[in-house]
């Protein structure tokens, strides 16, 4: 390819807003237009592009072509990546017959390049290669319009299917013809050239389709992502929020009740939209202790607040840290009388620390009737038997807090 | 003593009524606002003492509202109000100017307070902010340290955050760290002042790690 040949397609794939440069907001965008059209709109719609004559740029084209086929290739890759837009209406008929001259020119073009460039057995076999070249300028015409009707499911698909069979015909028949007036040079070679032949046909004439239905594929499979994401969202917020409204609605004689459905649902909902990137594989120690809360929340009618700092992740030891923590938060919720209960978690590189507390009434620590094992062993024993401690402050008429902490070295 | 004078920043009109509802003995509303461009014409006209301003608003965001208010209007106070908990919302406000942070299942009387403090001046943290703080200063910094003085809390700062972050109010704090409260305000307001003035922030992982969806 020539460099002439290259540089031209990122300018058609940038295909640059024109308004963008403020230079004059008068300029289209890039795209080849149905109207106006000789083969398929690359000049006409390149020249309204630019503010030139179609002529000047099919003379351009045409011009590259016979000084060595670039003109040829950078119009194949235009008709590849530009867009064609506009155009519902149907071409006139005298259009259609215009367009025929000019695909045959086209065809002879290149087939004369070919002829130039690497020596093609010229003569006899110039009329096939025209056929051949016919052949594939209307299956490719057809491309285009195919893919304005979304391929065969618009309503006039007979028509479709018959250009492209009629397209398919001459390709064969010419690429038979070529063959058959070679078969004296290389009678063993015949079958394998037709082969050849027939196959490339076949690439050339399908590529430009294969191209376009691929990128038809991907655009609906990007509506089909946004689609599913919508109806996730809505399928999320239909089971959750919408379930829990119509409860608060029912139970609103309950303050109570209204209060921990809002706060259970608020809690669901902001975990399904901040779900935390840097948490832990498997749920670190923060993961846990806002599990832990919120299951003390929903058995219990009170508020937890979990602040934490920094994560770990969990072994039995940390687990063993969530169970006391939990457990204190269980005292806290029956026996301090207090509506919210406050736990913060701190993880150091020396260990972790977590604290409950509440603001509720309190207890003289000495006077914990001994068959209140919780305290005893569900937080102390427990943290003592992990190589942890467990500290319980408590005054009575001002709450009590809870400290667990757990020396890094055993965790 | 003056009531503060305030306004109402949240484009839920429900909640706007609530609160008005809820603050009504204690604070003389002047205001409210929806979005950020009536924010900042209200702000600028009724020169409140104390703005109550959702972090999150159709318009660029309570931030927004900020840096445009401080620049004709610096003596304007923000205390920044939301139901997200992403850290990166929570810190841009405070180091756009808010002077405090709390979430909207606090109480009326709690904001009344909070909204008290800082017309007087002071910071407001919640725990949720406290912790988001520990977690921003958290470690030793590998950092290009560029003033090392913002770049620390001392020890005493620390405590008065992990206080904070344990559900102490400023009163039983400085109960707990025999010290009056004025001098926890000094604490948490220098503090305050790290924030909004270190460069740590940008190094912490929420920073980068936690993204809404």
């Amino acid at each position: 390819m020539t460099p002439s040949g290259l540089m031209v397609i990122p300018d058609a794939l940038r295909r640059v807003p024109c308004d963008h440069r403020g230079v004059s907001p008068a300029r289209p965008p890039l795209q080849r237009q149905r109207d106006g059209a000789l083969v398929a709109g690359v000049a006409s719609g390149l020249a309204r592009h630019l503010g030139l004559e179609p002529l000047v740029v099919r003379l351009v084209f045409a011009a590259l072509t016979v000084a060595g086929g670039a003109g040829l290739l950078a119009y194949a890759a235009f008709w590849v990546f530009v867009p064609q837009v506009g155009g519902d209406a149907v071409p006139s008929p005298g259009r259609e017959q215009l367009q025929v001259p000019a695909l045959a020119a086209l065809t002879l073009g290149g087939f004369l390049v070919l002829h130039e460039v690497f020596a093609f057995p010229g003569g006899s076999a110039l009329w096939p290669a025209l056929v051949i070249g016919i052949g594939v300028a209307i299956v490719w015409q057809q491309a285009d319009d195919a893919q304005r009707r979304r391929w065969l499911g618009a309503n006039d698909g007979s028509g479709t299917a018959l250009r492209v069979a009629g397209g398919v015909v001459l390709l064969v028949s010419g690429a038979i013809a070529f063959v058959a007036t070679n078969h004296e040079l290389t009678r063993t070679m015949n079958g394998i050239v037709a082969v050849l032949v027939v196959a490339a046909g076949l690439v050339l004439t399908f590529a430009p389709w294969w191209w376009r239905l691929l990128n038809d594929f991907t655009a609906e499979r990007r509506v089909r992502i946004r689609s599913q994401e919508r109806a996730e969202v809505a399928a999320h917020l239909h089971d959750s929020v919408l379930q829990t409204l119509a409860l608060i609605q029912r139970r609103s004689g309950s303050p109570d009740e209204v209060q921990r459905l809002a706060r259970s649902q608020e809690r669901e909902l902001r975990s399904w939209l901040y779900s935390r990137a840097d948490e832990l594989p498997g749920g670190g120690l923060a993961g846990a202790l806002e599990a832990a809360a919120a299951s003390v929340e929903d058995e219990h009618g009170i508020s937890v607040e979990v602040v934490t700092v920094g994560d770990v992740s969990l072994d039995e030891h940390v687990e063993a840290v969530v169970r006391a923590a939990r457990e204190a938060m269980v005292n806290a919720a029956k026996f301090a009388d207090a509506g919210l209960v406050a736990v913060f978690a701190e993880v150091e590189d020396n260990g972790i620390t977590v604290f409950v507390r509440d603001t509720g009434k309190g207890f003289e620590p000495a006077t914990v009737p001994a068959d209140r094992r919780g305290l005893a062993e569900s937080i102390i024993g427990r943290m003592e038997r992990h190589g942890g401690v467990a500290t319980v402050r408590s005054v009575p008429g001002e709450g009590t807090e809870v400290e667990l902490r757990l020396p890094r070295a055993l965790s | 003593m003056t009531v503060p004078r305030v306004v109402i920043v949240d484009d839920h009109q429900m909640f706007r009524a609530g609160v008005r509802v809820e603050l009504a003995d204690a604070v003389e509303i002047v205001g409210d606002a929806e979005d950020v461009e009536s924010a900042v014409q209200v702000i600028r006209s009724t020169a409140p003492d104390v703005v109550l301003l959702d972090v999150h608003l159709p318009g660029g965001g309570g931030k927004a509202v900020i840096e445009h208010v401080s620049a004709t209007t610096p003596e304007v106070r923000f205390l920044a109000l939301s139901v997200s908990d992403a850290a990166e919302d929570v810190i841009g406000v405070i180091r756009a100017g808010a002077r405090g942070y709390v979430t909207k299942t606090i109480s009326g009387p709690e904001l009344a307070d909070a909204v008290r403090r800082v017309a007087d001046g002071d910071a407001v943290f919640s725990p949720r902010l406290a912790g988001f703080v520990l977690d921003a200063f958290a470690g030793s910094a590998e950092v290009r340290v560029v003033d090392p003085e913002l770049d620390q809390l001392t020890t005493r700062e620390r405590e008065v955050l992990r206080l904070i972050a344990r559900g102490y109010t400023y009163k039983e704090l400085a109960r707990r760290l025999e010290i009056s409260v004025k001098t926890v305000e000094t604490h948490v307001s220098a503090v305050l002042r790290k924030l909004q003035l270190s460069s740590r922030h940008e190094l912490t992982r929420w920073a980068t790690d936690r993204r809404l969806i």
